[in-house]
């Protein structure tokens, strides 16, 4: 997997930043704000936290400009917890990321969910230790982030929101391209890398894999275990969950249900007795109810 | 169990980490595998790889499947290989941790003492070459992967230290169980994973 890269120091350090997005499989990443919410992730078996001042939900109702968190607070977490600790960047703000590589973050969210720094261009991420992810819509989008040295890809779907809908388009999406990559002739993945915007040698590879070259999880609008479950099924490897388990009701039984679910997503017995306990999930915004202007997924290209 | 145990798949704790790379790496030796989630999972596998991931997950993944008994019977009848939190679960004791601090409760099939993340942050991950002296084919070393890796500390007169870096043991084993620091199945050298069959 990482023979496509040609450099032997990105080559060995890219086999790291896989190998711990490989460790975080079959498990839940979830977005916490403060020491104690970490430790209820981290009691209710989160295989990571994402550390960061305002739960997506939160972002969208305070509106302004969202950044990188404060240090301390992702420090205090880092001490809280034994689990890996994430925190988010804004798209294409490198000192930002420099920032969190210096802290010892152990990977970096490159997200839409912050308000871009840059227009253009995303993070160079091979010039990092730290192993970053970054967001898709679909695979040209997957395939360009890799390029840039991203060892973990999710799909966007809507953050905040509460409503999966845009999970399920966009993890669709990658999975379509990919359909279409494996019944192509070899003569034509050049133009087939030319429509996409995509890097053909990546392309080539994720074509001969069957599958994205790292990790494939899934984020953006997971509210219940049953939500887990579904992406789990349409080949998501992990879920991330945001505002999902701390803008509901019952945060700590909502926790251990949707990592429940993620571990046993094929396994309609469990997930129903998983969903019995619950309360209620978190209202939500329907995403096909709101305004361009006020989706995030927009955010990066 | 009806079938003669060589017959059966090598199974995989798939619970949560990454089992799909030991399976791969099952694969390419010709082996078919199967995998772990419930109890009644055991009886159709030969020997059990508790794979890479976050221990505290699979600490309460294991009670929460009813499979921490289950598998300290199978330990005693069948070889297991634990891999980096595949060796914390197998270990006897944590050092530095106050018992169930972070919740991580180990099986205390394996008797040593290891030190979770001691090998640092994700930003410390490195690969090593490591020697093996009769415990793999070959005189090549292998390329050992460390990722927020466990240091051993301490192991049992009944262990034997299989190979060590940096003066701390990598690999050690006693009797059927195998427990490794690092993570063989991240890399494309088989040559552990062959070993491990050996013992079956």
């Amino acid at each position: 997997m990482e023979t496509f890269w040609t450099d032997p120091r990105i080559a060995e350090d890219f086999r790291h930043k896989v190998g711990l997005a490989e460790m975080l499989k079959g498990g839940v990443i979830m977005d916490v704000t403060n020491v104690e919410q970490a430790k209820i992730a981290q009691e209710a078996g989160a295989v990571a936290v994402m550390a960061l001042e305002r739960i997506p939900s939160d972002i969208r109702k305070a509106g302004g400009i969202s950044r990188m968190s404060q240090p301390a607070m992702i420090r205090a977490i880092q001490d809280a917890v034994s689990i890996p600790v994430m925190a988010k960047v804004r798209i294409g703000h490198f000192a930002e990321a420099q920032i969190l590589q210096a802290l010892g973050v152990d990977f970096i969210d490159e997200s839409e969910v912050l308000t871009p720094a840059d227009n253009a261009n995303h993070i160079y991420k091979h010039d990092f230790k730290v192993p970053f992810v970054c967001g898709c819509r679909n695979l040209g989008e997957a395939l360009r982030r890799i390029g840039e040295g991203a060892a973990m890809i999710r799909t966007k779907g809507e953050a905040g929101s509460g409503d999966v809908v845009e999970a399920v388009t966009h993890m669709r999406e990658v999975n379509d391209g990919i359909r279409r990559l494996q019944l192509m002739r070899t003569d034509e993945l050049m133009a087939e890398a030319k429509r996409l915007g995509a890097p053909y040698h990546i392309l080539v590879a994720t074509k001969e894999l069957g599958k994205l070259p790292v990790p494939n999880f899934a984020a953006g609008g997971i509210a219940t275990p049953a939500d887990a479950a579904l992406m789990r099924q349409l080949g998501a490897e992990t879920v991330f969950v945001g505002s999902g388990i701390f803008a509901s009701d019952d945060p700590g039984p909502r926790a251990r249900a949707i990592v429940q679910a993620s571990t046993h997503f094929d396994d309609p017995q469990t997930l129903l007795q998983v969903s019995m306990e619950l309360g209620e999930p978190m209202r939500g915004r329907a995403v096909n109810e709101m305004d361009e202007s006020e989706k995030m997924a927009g955010r990066g290209w | 169990m009806a079938k003669p145990a060589n017959d059966l798949p090598v199974g995989l704790l798939t619970l949560q980490g990454d089992y799909a790379k030991h399976e791969a790496a099952f694969r390419a030796l010709g082996c078919a595998t199967a995998g772990v989630r419930r109890p009644a999972d055991l009886d159709r596998v030969r020997c059990l790889v508790i794979p890479g991931g976050e221990s505290t997950t699979l600490s309460r993944l294991i009670d929460s499947a009813g499979l921490r008994e289950p598998l300290c019977a199978f330990a005693l009848q069948r070889p297991v290989m634990g891999t980096c939190a595949g060796l914390i679960m197998l270990a006897g004791e944590l050092a530095g941790e106050v018992p169930d601090a972070h919740g991580v409760r180990t099986l205390g099939l394996l008797d040593c003492t290891v030190r979770r993340n001691a090998y640092g942050r994700q930003v410390d991950s490195f690969t090593a070459p490591i020697r093996f002296d009769s415990f793999v084919t070959g005189d090549d070393p292998f390329p050992a992967v460390f990722i927020r890796a466990p240091r051993i500390e301490r192991v049992g007169p009944d262990v034997e230290v299989v190979a060590t870096h940096g003066g701390a043991p990598v690999a050690v084993r006693q009797g059927r169980l195998l427990g490794l620091s690092f993570h063989p199945e991240l890399t494309d050298d088989l040559r552990l994973h062959q070993a491990f069959l050996d013992l079956v």
